[in-house]
């Protein structure tokens, strides 16, 4: 009950996320699912934030961590900047005028 | 200070909402993706801004730079040097690295706090963000390869129950080891999870045909972004929940979008092993 009443907000916060982001999305047109999931993926990129909260977090000398956190933050970058590349690589294959036609 | 890194945080969540919104219509998918990349190094620059003092060293900062701009840099090239049909294979290694990143930030969460003192709510989310992290990581590796033709399906009974075995697992272990019939260090017990989660993903995407691998991709990416909301929750940071959950709700959606689209049910695509997964997810985060 403690945990309830602690984060009420979180929850409120986390249901309302979720309804949004099923809203924004549900009319996507066929053609666009695969740039959408795309987008999506690099959106998910932003766990980034969080590795790099904890690399600035680990002590200088320990060099497991220091390892791990460094590569955690090369994976997280390269899932934002390869994602939204490609995203735009993708998009530009579509003209707006085969679109219009759809 | 304090309130430029909020409103900073939340023109990026916005930001990630308009993007999708705006990626969903084709007349304005590029604006969309311009809009969210903004908002995301916008995110990243705010979180450099307020996580930096003097007392970092240095050491640190160099990797960080590093890391950021070798990713950056691999990150353009991969995506330039693509050939178009080859485009679905590298988004899903790209979402690999998403899970990838959730999987190591547990390991080093974990390897960091004090696992004496920690509070149990803390130690949930995180194995729930590694567990995800690692099954979207091989997931996405397996569906990568299958989608390049490396990898056949196998079928085979012996893969769909030990995968049933270990999903099972995934859900126990946690369960066992709060009661505390397994007498491990946290950490050492998070470098199992990890395994077997990793495990999992693998025997979880095999025998799904190859066909189906971008309804796969899809819902691995939701997965991902799962994993990035519960670790968002250990640090309490807004931008992360929320761009999380909207990944994992729109994937989802998405998911079931392309299944329809395919005319095919989600559940015949997975073999039924999917529910389970997803509803566990969910519960482990209350």
């Amino acid at each position: 009950m403690d945990f309830i009443n602690q984060h009420i907000q979180e929850i409120y916060f986390v249901i309302f996320c979720v309804f949004i982001g099923i809203e924004v999305i549900s009319n996507v047109p066929a053609i666009l699912h695969t740039p959408l999931m795309s987008g999506a993926n690099a959106i998910s990129g932003v766990i980034l934030v969080g590795a790099i909260i904890v690399m600035l977090k680990v002590p200088e000398d320990d060099y497991l961590n220091l390892t791990l956190g460094g590569i955690a933050v090369f994976l997280g970058t390269l899932n934002i900047s390869g994602g939204f590349f490609v995203t735009g690589r993708m998009l530009k294959m579509f003209s707006p005028k085969k679109e219009n036609s759809k | 200070m304090q309130a430029i890194i909020e409103i900073g945080y939340l023109l990026a969540t916005l930001s990630f909402l308009g993007g999708l919104k705006f990626m969903s219509s084709p007349k304005n998918a590029k604006t969309g993706n311009l809009i969210a990349a903004s908002g995301m190094t916008l995110a990243v620059v705010i979180t450099f801004i307020s996580a930096v003092t003097e007392t970092v060293p240095y050491t640190n900062l160099i990797i960080l730079f590093l890391a950021i701009a070798v990713g950056t840099v691999v990150g353009k090239r991969l995506s330039d040097k693509v050939e178009m049909t080859g485009m679905p294979q590298l988004v899903s290694l790209f979402n690999a690295t998403g899970g990838g990143c959730a999987m190591l930030l547990g390991l080093v969460e974990a390897n960091q706090m004090d696992a004496a003192t920690a509070i149990l709510g803390n130690k949930i989310l995180l194995i729930s963000g590694l567990i995800t992290g690692a099954v979207a990581l091989t997931g996405s590796i397996i569906a990568e390869r299958k989608l390049a033709g490396k990898v056949k399906d196998r079928r085979t009974k012996l893969v769909i129950f030990s995968a049933r075995f270990l999903l099972l697992l995934m859900f126990l272990l946690p369960g066992l080891y709060f009661i505390g019939f397994i007498p491990v260090e946290f950490t050492v017990f998070m470098y199992i999870l990890a395994v077997i989660a990793m495990v999992y993903g693998v025997l979880f995407v095999l025998p799904i045909g190859g066909a189906d691998m971008p309804v796969v991709i899809s819902l691995l990416n939701s997965i991902t972004g799962i994993a990035t909301a519960f670790a968002g929750f250990v640090y309490g940071n807004k931008v992360m929940i929320a761009g999380g959950i909207f990944v994992g709700a729109a994937g989802i959606l998405l998911t079931l979008l392309m299944c329809k689209a395919m005319n095919r049910s989600l559940m015949k695509v997975l073999a039924g092993t999917f529910k389970k997964s997803k509803g566990g997810a969910v519960e482990e985060e209350q």
